[in-house]
């Protein structure tokens, strides 16, 4: 990779570039790292909303008689309970209980609507193909472009813009109409903040990206800050924080993992998984915060005195805490909020302890429930 | 005092035998926002080509390179605080270190700012 030649074009590459966008190879494609700055990009989220291009991952949907059943053999969410409009952030399993990818699933009108990393979609979707019964359709969406429209004032921007969209709660998605153009959107996203999620045709999705960022408080933001939004939201980037060889809780994703499947099993996996729940995971996912200015990044040792007990899988400055911050595996006994830790960059060791995520608090536009309320 | 520039986007300006190093404005502009500059200690040797000082962005640490071989004589310690002087004056505030050269004829491969100019508007 590193040759513009062999990475795949986005619908809206050339709209990136017209916005000043550093392009870089991501999951195949040529993708925007950032515009003015990862700094001020993030920054800007975090008060008004940033717009990202993820139409690098894959939208599939899923459909057949017992698709929500079926799917349920290599995810441990409960997806059959989903009502149509509600989504779940779930994991797709090797039959060794392995993370291969996480996802969202969303009840929708015509199946399951799941979306996928863009990096292992080819392989997820010959995975699932391999493993659902015949009778279960998957289409693969290649003609429809994402967006991501993120931050606490996302929806009152995309509101002005396709009336109706305030209306929906966090992790609730439905079909708009902007003008004549069909639009799924759901309220959701990947940064900690509010905001929403734009499944559009391809060809129009030019038009939707200028219509939202034509709003004064939305501006195009990178994949650069869009991963610092993330790792301060303390939500695991795939194949960085989990991959093949973690199970869910290893991965600090025991709530994925929903009550009715921890009672009856049947997903991939299900002993290996349930017994981590039972008996605790041997090392597990964890947040660290950084003493000193120095980014402590992925692949870098942590050690307890002159033991390793673990190693960095995310890491990096995070602009809105203001200090470097980072995610990564320690061993059980380790982990506890508070543990001192140190992580070895450049020979030089540098101390760490272990901290509650996420490091921002999330502002999610949540349904409350009025038990919940009480609680 | 004259400035030469290597194919690595390092600067290096000379006076005598000794001379200060940065980065170029094209690589804080590569880079992004600088949030951690690591310098070398006074004393260290350095080898033309070799590691001398990390830069990190928030995206990713960067090498960056000794354009001679020399002795460290002075760091930048200002960049502790404000790393951030490596993106706003970058050939200026924003410098990394000095050094006194140990073979000033290693000068005459590195290129001088209109051979600069025109390698970063091959780039």
């Amino acid at each position: 990779m590193g040759d513009d030649t062999e990475m795949l074009e986005l619908p809206l590459g050339d709209w990136h570039r017209a916005k000043g966008a550093r392009m870089v190879p991501f999951a195949s494609y040529a993708m925007p790292i950032q515009y003015e700055g990862i700094m001020a990009e993030h920054l800007w989220t975090r008060e008004n909303a940033g717009l990202s291009d993820v139409s690098h991952m894959g939208q599939l949907i899923l459909s057949g008689e017992g698709a929500a059943a079926a799917l349920e053999k290599l995810v441990p969410g409960d997806i059959s309970a989903l009502k149509e409009g509600r989504m779940r952030y779930s994991l797709l399993l090797s039959e060794e209980g392995g993370v291969l990818d996480d996802l969202m699933v969303t009840a929708a009108p015509t199946g399951l609507y799941v979306v996928i990393n863009g990096a292992v979609k080819h392989q997820d979707i010959a995975f699932l193909r391999a493993n659902l019964p015949s009778g279960i359709d998957i289409n693969h969406l290649e003609d429809r472009a994402l967006l991501a429209l993120q931050g606490p004032k996302a929806v009152e921007a995309i509101a002005r813009v396709v009336p109706g969209v305030d209306q929906l709660y966090f992790m609730e998605a439905d079909l708009f109409l902007w003008g004549e153009v069909p639009l799924w959107i759901s309220r959701s996203g990947y940064t900690g903040e509010d905001g929403v999620e734009i499944s559009v045709s391809a060809d129009q999705v030019e038009a939707l990206a200028d219509a939202l960022c034509a709003q004064p408080e939305v501006k195009p933001i990178g994949l650069g800050a869009r991963d610092s939004l993330r790792l301060e939201a303390g939500l695991p980037l795939y194949g960085h924080d989990m991959d093949p060889t973690t199970d869910p809780v290893e991965g600090n994703a025991s709530f994925a993992v929903s009550k009715r499947r921890r009672a009856e099993g049947g997903f991939n996996g299900a002993d290996r998984i349930l017994k981590a729940l039972a008996d605790g995971p041997a090392r597990k996912l964890v947040g660290l915060s950084v003493e000193g200015k120095l980014p402590v990044r992925e692949g870098a040792p942590v050690f307890v005195g002159d033991t390793q007990v673990g190693v960095i899988t995310s890491g990096g400055f995070a602009p809105s805490v203001g200090a470097p911050i980072a995610m990564g595996y320690v061993a059980a006994g380790h982990n506890a909020v508070g543990t001192p830790l140190e992580a070895e960059v450049r020979g030089k060791r540098v101390p760490l302890a272990v901290a509650s995520m996420p490091f921002i608090p999330h502002r999610y536009h949540r349904r409350v429930i009025s038990s919940q309320a009480k609680a | 005092m004259t400035r030469y520039f290597t194919d690595e986007h390092e600067w290096i300006e000379v006076e005598g035998t000794t001379a200060t190093v940065g980065i170029t404005d094209y690589a804080q502009s590569q880079l992004g926002d600088i949030v951690f500059a690591e310098v070398p200690a006074v004393g260290a040797q350095l080898f033309k080509g070799g590691d001398a000082a990390v830069v990190e962005s928030v995206k990713a640490a960067s090498d960056v390179y000794a354009p001679v071989s020399g002795s460290v004589t002075e760091a930048n310690d200002a960049l502790a605080d404000d790393p951030a002087l490596v993106n706003s004056d970058p050939e200026g505030a924003g410098w990394f270190f000095k050094l006194e050269l140990s073979d000033p004829s290693e000068l005459d491969g590195l290129m001088d700012a209109a051979a600069y100019k025109a390698f970063v508007d091959s780039l």
